[in-house]
């Protein structure tokens, strides 16, 4: 009696475990192209336009960059992903280096993205582009107060005593800002730039929404923020009373965060995989940078108005193998100045 | 323990719980030897001490806060009638519902400097008087109160099992009421609060959303830190294994707590002490008391959320429910059921097997099936993708062509499988709580009798533990609802939840259109936990009935 009741047992167990496939795959036709994003702004609705475009199905799956990429080279050969989109320079320049990507020569995403946004080997392309600069409250801050040569840097002057909000360590928009001063001004010097955002008290927060309330509300003077929140939040709340300036726009320029994508090595379906990278960095782009007020990274593409309204500016050169190299470095700076 | 006799008929239940626990730990175990076994430099944290002392502290605090609240809010509800008891005695759990990566924002944006309630109060009263919220205490309360039902649960259905003739001997004997509480009816509920507690305290080291939005840098930040910043999947499973740590001193921790005490107790399964009737203030009080609990953790952010959900409505009339909604929902509920099923059955079997066989052996292996709890999820998320790539290795060198396949990611069998991995902590805890007040003498007769451990576990112990196996349940199906990290990584193509449509838009600050679904989240945990209540009998009992 006691055997069959340990294997009704056991077999119940595997049953729920193992056997639920069932509701895994949905009905409708398998895609054409598979896409692993680490982004999700509008990407829906740019892929439905290249699939009215083209004929052809493409499916995405959400995740996270790191998680995301480990999946990949976890699933190897089977894995099912064409491309790998990610929202960072370091992110894409990791994934290179975990040999997870494909270059891909292409006379059109050549001419379409810049040199100083895609890999030398072709191994990604960027799409689109993020700036993170400084928004301020125009009640309490006069724009002539900032240091038009080192914005971000000049945030560390005295004067900035008990004004400043910014984000925390743990979200990559400060961990590349910081490896950018790395890169740009050598560690000692970028460590001491910390050192002084410290000593002014500066109010770390763990949301770029939160930031623009709070500038919003008074509660902060100036925060560092990524230019398409405020557009966004501009478009809700007109009457939001939040200002943006283009950081050290007399010295290296607006710290830039890339997004953008390859092909994957192990994909079965490569040349559609391209074509669907192509079409993003032209036709696309429009779609691909979309309601989320990104800057297409293609300069024959013009910006949406509401970021226009911003004003032209000097980019910060983005080095991705530096973003990538000193993104360990520059956790390490904020934990050793004990940046939260 | 149950004695000698017999035993060698019964040795084919210790197997069966060395095969459940070696399944459920060979992920964990796999990012052990991950991290132990990786050759290139480990990098940790610069400040790994200070996390070790941040983490510790949260743990502490929170684990005090949430005994203090749950045990009291249950002990409240179980003696005092007042106004609104019924309902607010199974509404106390729902905060277990409210996922974490939302309540983190929707909480600061509440109260913090600039949002609305500060504002108010500096309009009204002028600056600078309210503490700090993104702050170590600030973080410890708001856990405190999205955690307390951990303990409030176990606890309310320990002092609901509970015969009243115990604590009526006690008074009848001359004990005030707060005498019979603390010398008779705490100590046997210690076992239920320990479980509660354990469960509090691994919530607290493995989160990452909530101590992120607050700045507190325990040593899951650092995990996660690690990995996502510095690409170096190593030093984050190595940061694992000392959260892992952190989890194997609180079950031992637990274990003293129950100490060597036994917890049954005769009369079999009772209803607990004769509820008295608070009346006028002090019921009102009584009243205020749970709303208060209530009012952080659950119906401010539920507030908040409906307001931003008809903002979006308002705003946007048809884009609010798509098509998609009733399938991420119908996956949601699917996946959640199954596992809650699966993690109760294998729990029961354990927590039975126990009984039949005794040791250490056994004792350790249904520990190990509980580690799953105490590992970040994204961390348990890799080990079910490495363990399946050994798998597939180790299929493949016996000559399979094509190894395994896409077997993990390539269908729901990982998300299920790493749930059931993860979950078995809040099932395990609560049935072995519940069982272990079962007297054993019961299960020796029953053996006695010539009953089979078959029959047993499903004549005797089964329906003793009854309460113990609805709060598993229900535990574990409201957390597998909102849980996250683990769907989002091992999800095949074109399989979505509800939590990662949330997710999907928490992440990109669209707070308004997120709105709409966390509020489904919430509101699907309602149903199972109400039918607990009201099947269990803990909200209006009948004197003296037993179920």
């Amino acid at each position: 009696m006691r055997t069959p009741a340990l294997v009704v047992c056991t077999l119940a167990l595997s049953a729920a475990t193992a056997g639920c496939g069932i509701f895994g795959g949905s009905d409708e036709e398998p895609a054409d192209i598979h896409v692993y994003s680490a982004r999700h702004y509008d990407l829906e609705n740019a892929f439905g336009e290249f699939e009215e475009e083209t004929g052809l199905k493409v499916e995405f799956l959400f995740g996270e960059d790191a998680e995301l990429l480990q999946r990949l080279e976890t699933e190897g050969e089977g894995s099912p992903a064409d491309l790998f989109f990610t929202v960072d320079a370091g992110n894409l320049w990791a994934a290179d280096q975990a040999g997870v990507l494909d270059p891909v020569e292409s006379e059109v995403l050549e001419g379409a993205v810049p040199e100083e946004y895609r890999d030398s080997d072709g191994s990604w392309y960027g799409l689109a582009l993020r700036a993170r600069t400084v928004v301020y409250n125009p009640d309490n801050v006069d724009p002539s107060e900032f240091d038009t040569e080192n914005t971000y840097a000049g945030l560390g002057d005295p004067k900035w005593q008990g004004r400043l909000c910014m984000r925390d360590s743990t979200e990559a928009y400060t961990q590349s800002l910081v490896t950018a001063l790395m890169e740009s001004y050598g560690r000692d010097e970028a460590e001491r730039i910390v050192q002084s955002w410290l000593d002014n008290d500066v109010d770390i927060m763990s949301n770029d929404i939160l930031l623009l309330e709070a500038v919003d509300a008074g509660t902060c003077d100036v925060a560092i923020v990524n230019h398409y929140y405020l557009a966004r939040e501009l478009e809700e709340k007109p009457d939001m009373n939040v200002e943006l300036f283009w950081a050290s726009q007399d010295g290296l320029g607006v710290q830039l965060n890339l997004s953008g994508g390859g092909v994957v090595t192990t994909s079965d379906a490569k040349a559609d995989a391209q074509q669907l990278l192509e079409w993003l960095a032209t036709d696309g782009q429009d779609a691909f940078v979309g309601d989320n007020h990104e800057f297409p990274v293609n300069p024959d593409v013009k910006p949406d108005e509401a970021i226009e309204a911003f004003g032209p500016f000097e980019p910060m050169p983005i080095d991705a193998e530096a973003y990538g190299r000193l993104n360990a470095d520059a956790i390490d700076l904020l934990e050793e100045v004990g940046y939260e | 323990m149950i004695g000698r006799a017999g035993r060698s008929g019964r040795s084919a239940w210790l197997w069966l719980v060395l095969l459940v626990a070696a399944v459920i730990a060979a992920p964990v175990v796999a990012v052990v030897v991950d991290g132990l076994r990786s050759t290139g430099s480990v990098t940790l944290p610069a400040d790994l001490a200070e996390m070790v002392v941040t983490t510790l502290l949260l743990m502490i605090s929170v684990g005090v806060g949430t005994l203090v609240v749950g045990g009291g809010l249950a002990w409240l509800v179980t003696v005092g009638r007042f106004p609104l008891r019924n309902a607010l005695t199974w509404m106390l759990v729902l905060p277990l519902a409210m996922p974490a990566y939302i309540l983190g924002f929707v909480f600061l944006s509440t109260f913090d400097e600039a949002g609305p309630v500060q504002t108010l109060l500096r309009d009204a009263f002028g600056a600078g008087w309210l503490p700090p919220v993104r702050t170590l205490p600030g973080a410890a309360l708001v856990m405190t109160l999205t955690l307390f039902p951990y303990v409030y649960l176990m606890a309310r259905a320990a002092f609901a099992e509970q015969s009243p003739t115990t604590y009526d001997a006690a008074r009848t004997l001359g004990a005030s009421r707060s005498r019979a509480l603390y010398a008779v009816v705490l100590p046997l509920a210690r076992p239920s609060l320990a479980a509660g507690l354990a469960l509090v305290m691994m919530e607290v080291l493995t989160d990452f959303a909530t101590v992120q939005y607050f700045g507190v840098e325990t040593v899951s930040v650092g995990v996660y830190k690690q990995w996502r910043g510095s690409y170096d999947f190593e030093s984050a499973s190595q940061l694992s294994v000392l959260v892992l740590l952190f989890a194997v001193a609180v079950l031992a921790g637990e274990r003293l707590l129950r100490g060597r005490a036994r917890y049954t107790q005769r009369g079999g399964r009772g209803s607990g002490p004769e509820p008295v009737h608070l009346t006028g203030a002090r019921g009102w009080a009584a009243t205020l008391v749970c709303l208060l609990a209530l009012g952080v953790g659950f119906l401010l952010p539920v507030l908040r959320l409906t307001g931003w959900a008809i903002e979006e409505a308002r705003r946007d009339a048809d884009g609010v429910v798509d098509y998609r909604f009733a399938e991420y929902l119908a996956n949601s509920l699917t996946v959640a059921l199954v596992t809650a099923l699966a993690c109760v059955a294998v729990s029961l079997v354990v927590a039975h097997a126990l009984r039949m066989t005794g040791g250490r052996l056994p004792r350790a292996a249904a520990q190990v099936t509980t580690f799953g709890y105490a590992v970040p999820g994204a961390v348990v998320g890799i080990g079910v993708l490495l363990a399946f790539a050994d798998l597939d290795e180790l299929v493949r060198a016996a000559g399979v062509e094509g190894g395994t396949g896409l077997l993990v990611t390539g269908s729901v069998a990982g998300i299920l499988y790493a749930y059931l991995i993860r979950f078995m902590a809040p099932a395990y805890q609560a049935v072995d709580a519940s069982l272990t007040k079962v007297n054993t003498t019961t299960t020796l007769s029953a053996l006695s009798l010539g009953a089979s451990p078959m029959r047993i576990l499903t004549r005797v112990h089964l329906p003793l533990a009854r309460s113990g196996v609805f709060v598993a349940f229900v535990l574990v199906l409201v957390d597998a609802i909102k849980e996250l990290p683990l769907v989002l990584l091992l999800r095949p193509f074109g399989f979505s939840t509800v939590s990662v449509w949330v997710y999907e838009l928490a992440k990109e600050n669209y707070w308004e259109k997120a709105a709409l679904p966390a509020l489904v989240i919430v509101a699907t945990a309602v149903v199972p936990v109400y039918l607990l209540f009201r099947q269990e009998r803990l909200i209006d009992r009948h004197p003296g009935g037993t179920a």
